[in-house]
């Protein structure tokens, strides 16, 4: 029971990755990007291949995150230079990418025991060697997210950061600031692809596999996450809790949560919910329809339907 | 000084619904004039103003800034000169970045959008000084959400965001048109203000005749595409709202509408 615990936690965390570039594209650019169903695969892909030639398990996160990098440029590319819609131009970048993640890998992939993962290298095992594996890919999970997302919330407070939530807030004004708004979409997709990307790689040294078909549903998974983690947010910044702690000075900071540490709570507690399902008794082969069944209870609920995807 | 040679504007070009708004339209507007455009709806008073500032492609026909053509600059780079105000409250700020995150956006106009930190804390007493001088208590405002202002709050910080950073030209598409009296009046003050105060070349389309005739140097009315009245000068001056009213009704009896 505790280790099915800290590998739904786990999960949550690495998925947060995921959910870090969703919140990007869907959250900040009201983009929904398709893309990312095929991005997502791309980061483990490109991992497992790299892996299994030798290469220095940390030296696969940058790698994967500059290959999402270009897929995200692809879509934006797409979309910006040729004037496609945004759905569109995510539907072509991820149905591509099926391919040109096959070809990458050669088929489905695993990488064997032998091999050294992010959760199994030298540097790791001389700080937490005395940890079972379980216990490791939780504490390096949790360290490289919370690392993730002090790098965002710093970059959101820049000024390409605030560049980049004004082009989703309106497009229009960033026009008058003399700037390209094509532009900012096109770097914010190239941000949020690398970190859907990086998700990928992490799950591939988690699980140690790549396989083609493992992207169905990435977009909805980060999707609810978000939803997830900014409605509950907002609930609780209207709450008299948030209130009170806002007049005070010492945990006036507790008060207005970053979107960010918003998004990783969504997406913890979304994986939770679909294992307690799976432990419920659901069978495994259910679990994508207990996803968009869930993913459809929380739209309703939080009362956004989705009507950004639609008018976007 | 801006210049519209001979453009040509076509609607829907090539479909049953095509429509020739302009045809070889020419306008010329001199350094520092405040220019107020009339017209009833449809007479291209909007289109005029989406064309200086490439918001839609013209078929044909040139704009010139000094001389210098720049039919061939896309929007963005045209408005490193010119600053726009809409009738829509909310289309000048973002309504979810707070009033300081929407000053420093616009502070930064013109400069590089790097890494550098967005708010920069020395600017805040010069923005507070700006939002005073609007006179409607925006000063201690500066971390609301800009959504959760009113449009004539909105449209006033739209107008200080617009005009912040060094520009020549200030488009003013109906920008009071959204508001009460009271606070259109506001707008309208403001506006005179920053467009005299830093010699603006203006361009405001507005269905406030008064307006037109008080703070306009130079009266333009529109109909169907073209010029119908142009007064400046002494002209202008012996003009007033109901000789304007006058002509106006005239024309909308003679096209029928």
């Amino acid at each position: 029971m505790q280790d099915l615990l800290i590998g739904t936690l786990t999960q949550g965390l690495i998925y947060a990755l995921i959910s870090f570039g969703v919140y990007i594209t869907y959250s900040i650019l009201d983009f929904p990007d398709l893309g990312v169903d095929g991005t997502f695969p791309l980061g483990a892909a490109v991992t497992a291949v790299l892996l299994t030639r030798g290469v220095n398990a940390w030296l696969t996160l940058p790698i994967a995150m500059l290959v999402g990098a270009l897929a995200g440029l692809f879509t934006g590319l797409v979309h910006v230079k040729l004037g496609v819609r945004n759905l569109l131009a995510g539907i072509i970048t991820m149905t591509a990418l099926f391919s040109i993640n096959l070809q990458i890998a050669g088929s489905n992939l695993t990488v064997d025991r032998a091999t050294d993962t992010i959760f199994t290298s030298g540097p790791v095992m001389a700080v937490l060697g005395d940890m079972s594996l379980m216990g490791r890919k939780l504490v390096v999970s949790l360290l490289l997210v919370v690392a993730v997302k002090l790098v965002m919330d710093a970059y959101f407070r820049t000024k390409s950061g605030l560049l980049l939530r004004a082009v989703g807030d309106n497009a229009g004004l960033v026009t008058t600031l003399a700037k390209d708004r094509g532009m900012v979409k096109l770097m914010g997709l190239v941000l949020s692809n690398a970190l859907v990307a990086l998700g990928g790689c992490v799950v591939c040294h988690e699980q140690r596999s790549f396989s083609a078909t493992m992207g169905t549903g990435q977009l909805v998974y980060g999707l609810a996450a978000v939803i997830i983690g900014v409605s509950l947010m907002n609930f609780y910044t209207g709450s008299p809790v948030s209130q009170a702690l806002r007049k005070n000075k010492a945990l006036g900071w507790l008060a207005v949560p970053a979107g960010t540490t918003a998004v990783v709570l969504g997406s913890v507690l979304y994986k939770l919910c679909i294992q307690a399902a799976l432990s419920a008794g659901l069978p495994a082969n259910m679990m994508k329809l207990a996803t968009a069944a869930l993913f459809l209870l929380v739209l309703v609920l939080s009362g956004r339907k989705g009507e950004e995807i639609i008018h976007a | 000084m801006l210049e519209i040679r001979e453009v040509t504007k076509v609607y829907n070009p090539g479909t049953v619904m095509e429509q020739k708004l302009f045809d070889r339209f020419s306008l010329t507007v001199d350094e520092g004039q405040f220019v107020a455009i009339v017209g009833s709806n449809g007479s291209g008073k909007t289109s005029l103003l989406n064309i200086i500032c490439g918001s839609i492609p013209i078929e044909g026909g040139d704009v010139l800034i000094d001389g210098q053509s720049i039919a061939k600059r896309k929007d963005y780079q045209r408005y490193v000169q010119m600053g726009r105000v809409y009738q829509n409250p909310s289309a000048g700020t973002c309504p979810n970045l707070t009033m300081l995150e929407n000053l420093a956006l616009a502070d930064n106009k013109g400069k590089a959008f790097n890494l550098g930190r967005a708010v920069d804390r020395r600017r805040i007493d010069s923005y507070r000084e700006q939002l005073q001088g609007l006179g409607l208590g925006l000063e201690d405002k500066l971390n609301v959400r800009m959504g959760a202002l009113s449009g004539g709050q909105r449209q006033a910080v739209a107008l200080l965001m617009a005009t912040m950073t060094p520009l020549r030209f200030l488009i003013l598409d109906e920008h009071t048109a959204a508001l009460d009296p009271k606070t259109a009046e506001t707008i309208m003050v403001l506006t005179d203000k920053v467009v005299r105060e830093k010699r603006l070349t203006a361009m405001m389309v507005t269905h406030n005749l008064r307006y037109a005739v008080e703070y306009g140097d130079r009266i333009l009315m529109m109909n169907r595409g073209r010029v119908v009245m142009d007064r400046s000068g002494d002209e202008k001056t012996g003009t007033n709202a109901g000789d304007i009213l006058a002509m106006f009704n005239q024309i909308s009896l003679e096209s029928g509408s």
